[in-house]
């Protein structure tokens, strides 16, 4: 055999092979299409460009996909998390104007710059509430043995209802400045949102790579019941991964709800739990689970952004975005399927070996 | 004791289903004025007759052990292609409707073939395939589209008067020509038996040479007509076809379907059960309109912890179901286990 068969062969192997490849090859696609795409241009001390663009954008989504790949890993599914952010984005709303949940109010005190909570409980409060969600889930599944798609639809269902009661079903728009630094501030000319990311990922990655707890994730993920027999706590170790789930997408929620500045409880963060699932699976996370990677899942939410802000800078109408995430999916998954692992194995091994 | 009441123990999720049911009624019709009209209750399969369609779709689906995410979206993109076909290409809705349905019917075995030659998992397959579905809608319309075809507004206006001044629409007959097919369909035919033995087990239902490919795929194509059906029943109900229509209407169907004693994992189920699982969530949905000072948003939560209950409830079942076969087992440990008590040991 060829040494470049073979180390083709590895590189093709590699876990991170295709959502490499995809994201080179819609980066490739617009270095020769769309005109300025790579630009970047420093205005006010901050950077500017389509690629931070896409970072930014992208930031809950790649919130989400931590969190996903984690109870994805545990071969598990949370479907709640555009509900849950629904609910951070409506908790942190009203707490910092509780008088709009309620009743009308003139226009004048709407739009003054001001909380009636303090900044860290404006944060904390709905991380917690998030947290919560996450932990309600983790015991459905882990402690009251429902399916895990099941479990969370109660909560993708129900959640939705509880945004609304918080903001009594009006669209909440928020105007002080401060909160807006979250999901629209710059720190060092970069988003602050991509600080907020890195430091999640690092953790996540800190605490999946360097501690045992990423093998107990992996091995609850292949064999739940033969990994409770060598001695791991597989029931913590599935409600952990939901409540970190939740917590994510707590922060995303906060992101979002910064980001356009109101809180929306019937939209904000809808099927973003599909996209999620979507740029774990992309990412080469099985969702039968064990095996997982958190850079895939990055990459396939920046591969996710960025087909979606390449589709919008062709002034194509943002709903196309779904079809060409459909056949994306679609793709996606039959790369990874069987079938065709094993018929291009023969094609490429055939063309390798020598008579 | 059980000599008594001999009613077989398979049946008890049905008559809990059946008995929610009666209870939210009862209270119903005692505590509001107007509802004890009939109209009330036919109004029940009015308002929810697309959603009774696809839901018994739903049912056989989830019965096989699978599930499909796709049936709002195909709802929505039935409406969608229905307005555009009559209205912009000015086809007669008589060519019209088969189209639509071919369309779905087509949508969903293609979804089913994926899902079963592919080995990937159905939830990620109908969640493409809802992708796909909402995205043709835009691409056909990003507005909403008025059907005025005169045969459409026929079919709407149609009612078939019954006692008193009550009525019920066309819309609620398609319903129980389905209804009667799909419980044929269930429990007495090979396909149906082969549906449950593919839901129990799809391992030993391949080993006694049951059609378990052609089955699967079957089971979705017959889902993607039922939508399909809902779709066409949906938009003769609004007179116009838009891609927002149906939203989550996906989750309301897996509710029903959960909720009138379906269990999620396959095998065990009724068809009847569903209907009940789709009234019960008129009925909530009624009453609180009825009410009058609850927000509509009480409606989700409701649902959402009713369905909790009833997975709790199935579990519960299944416990005691495993105990009892359990018990036996030991009772006549020498023999043979019997057929199809394979899942004995209670997981770890």
């Amino acid at each position: 055999m060829k040494p470049t068969t073979s180390l083709l062969k590895d590189l093709r192997h590699h876990s991170l092979f295709w959502p490499v490849v995809a994201l080179l090859l819609i980066m490739l696609f617009n270095l020769l299409f769309t005109p300025g795409f790579f630009r970047l241009e420093i205005k006010d001390g901050h950077l500017f460009g389509s690629l931070v663009d896409i970072l930014n954008r992208g930031a809950p989504l790649m919130l989400l996909a931590i969190g996903m790949t984690m109870v994805i890993a545990t071969a598990g599914v949370d479907l709640s998390v555009g509900a849950i952010i629904a609910i951070a984005g409506a908790a942190a709303a009203v707490l910092i104007n509780p008088a709009l949940g309620r009743e009308l109010v003139t226009s004048d005190k709407l739009i003054e710059d001001v909380t009636q909570t303090p900044l860290w409980l404006v944060i904390l409060i709905p991380l917690i509430a998030a947290t919560v969600c996450g932990l309600w889930n983790g015991i459905l599944v882990s402690r009251a043995n429902i399916q895990p798609m099941v479990a969370t639809l109660v909560l993708m269902v129900a959640g939705r209802g509880i945004a609304q009661l918080i903001t009594n079903g009006q669209i909440i728009t928020i105007y002080y400045s401060p909160y807006f630094y979250i999901g629209g501030g710059y720190l060092f000319g970069l988003p602050f949102s991509l600080y907020i990311v890195a430091a999640v990922f690092l953790f996540a990655w800190y605490i999946s790579r360097k501690t045992s707890v990423g093998l107990f994730v992996e091995s609850v993920g292949t064999n739940a019941s033969s990994s409770f027999y060598s001695g791991i706590n597989e029931k913590n170790v599935k409600l952990l991964a939901y409540i970190f789930c939740g917590f994510c997408a707590g922060i995303a929620g906060l992101l979002i709800s910064s980001n356009v500045k109101s809180a929306d409880a019937n939209n904000a963060g809808l099927w973003s739990e599909l996209d999620a699932i979507l740029a774990v699976v992309i990412g080469g996370t099985l969702m039968s689970g064990g095996r997982f990677s958190l850079v895939g899942s990055i990459l396939g939410a920046l591969i996710i952004q960025s087909m979606t802000t390449t589709i919008y800078a062709f002034g194509v109408p943002p709903e196309v975005v779904l079809v060409v995430k459909a056949l994306v999916v679609l793709a996606v998954v039959l790369l990874y399927s069987e079938l065709v692992k094993v018929s291009m194995d023969k094609l490429f091994e055939q063309k390798g070996v020598q008579p | 004791m059980m000599e008594k009441f001999k009613i077989d123990r398979k049946f008890w999720p049905l008559l809990v289903t059946i008995g929610l049911f009666l209870l939210l009624y009862a209270y119903g019709f005692f505590s509001y004025r107007g509802f004890s009209n009939p109209q009330v209750f036919f109004n029940l399969f009015i308002d929810n007759a697309f959603l009774l369609i696809t839901s018994i779709g739903m049912t056989f689906v989830i019965l096989s052990g699978g599930i499909d995410l796709s049936i709002g979206a195909v709802i929505a993109f039935t409406t969608v292609l229905s307005a555009y076909l009559s209205e912009d290409w000015g086809l007669h809705p008589l060519v019209v409707i088969p189209m639509v349905l071919l369309v779905g019917t087509l949508l969903g075995a293609v979804m089913g073939s994926i899902i079963q030659f592919f080995k990937v998992q159905p939830f990620i397959v109908t969640l493409a395939g809802m992708f796909f579905a909402r995205g043709m809608c835009f691409v056909i319309s990003t507005d909403a589209i008025t059907i005025s075809h005169p045969f459409y507004r026929t079919l709407s206006l149609f009612r078939i008067p019954l006692f008193g001044k009550t009525f019920i629409p066309i819309n609620v007959v398609i319903f129980l020509v389905v209804l009667a097919a799909a419980i044929y369909l269930a429990h007495f035919t090979r396909f149906g038996r082969t549906v449950y033995a593919i839901g129990g087990n799809e391992q030993s239902a391949l080993l006694m040479g049951l059609p378990v490919a052609r089955t699967k795929v079957l089971v979705y194509t017959l889902n993607g007509f039922c939508s399909a059906l809902a779709g066409v029943v949906f938009s003769v109900y609004m007179l116009s076809g838009y891609g927002l229509y149906t939203n989550g209407l996906e989750l309301d169907a897996i509710a029903s379907v959960v909720i009138g004693g379906t269990q999620l994992t396959g095998g065990v189920g009724y068809v009847a059960g569903t209907v009940f699982g789709v009234l019960i969530q008129g009925l909530i949905q009624t009453t609180i309109m009825f009410q009058g000072t609850l927000n509509s948003w009480w409606t989700k939560i409701v649902v959402g912890l009713l369905t909790l209950l009833f997975i709790m409830m199935q579990s519960a079942f299944a416990s005691a179901r495993r105990t009892r076969l359990a018990a036996k087992s030991i009772d006549k440990s020498a023999d043979r286990l019997p057929v199809g008590e394979t899942e004995l040991v209670p997981d770890a």
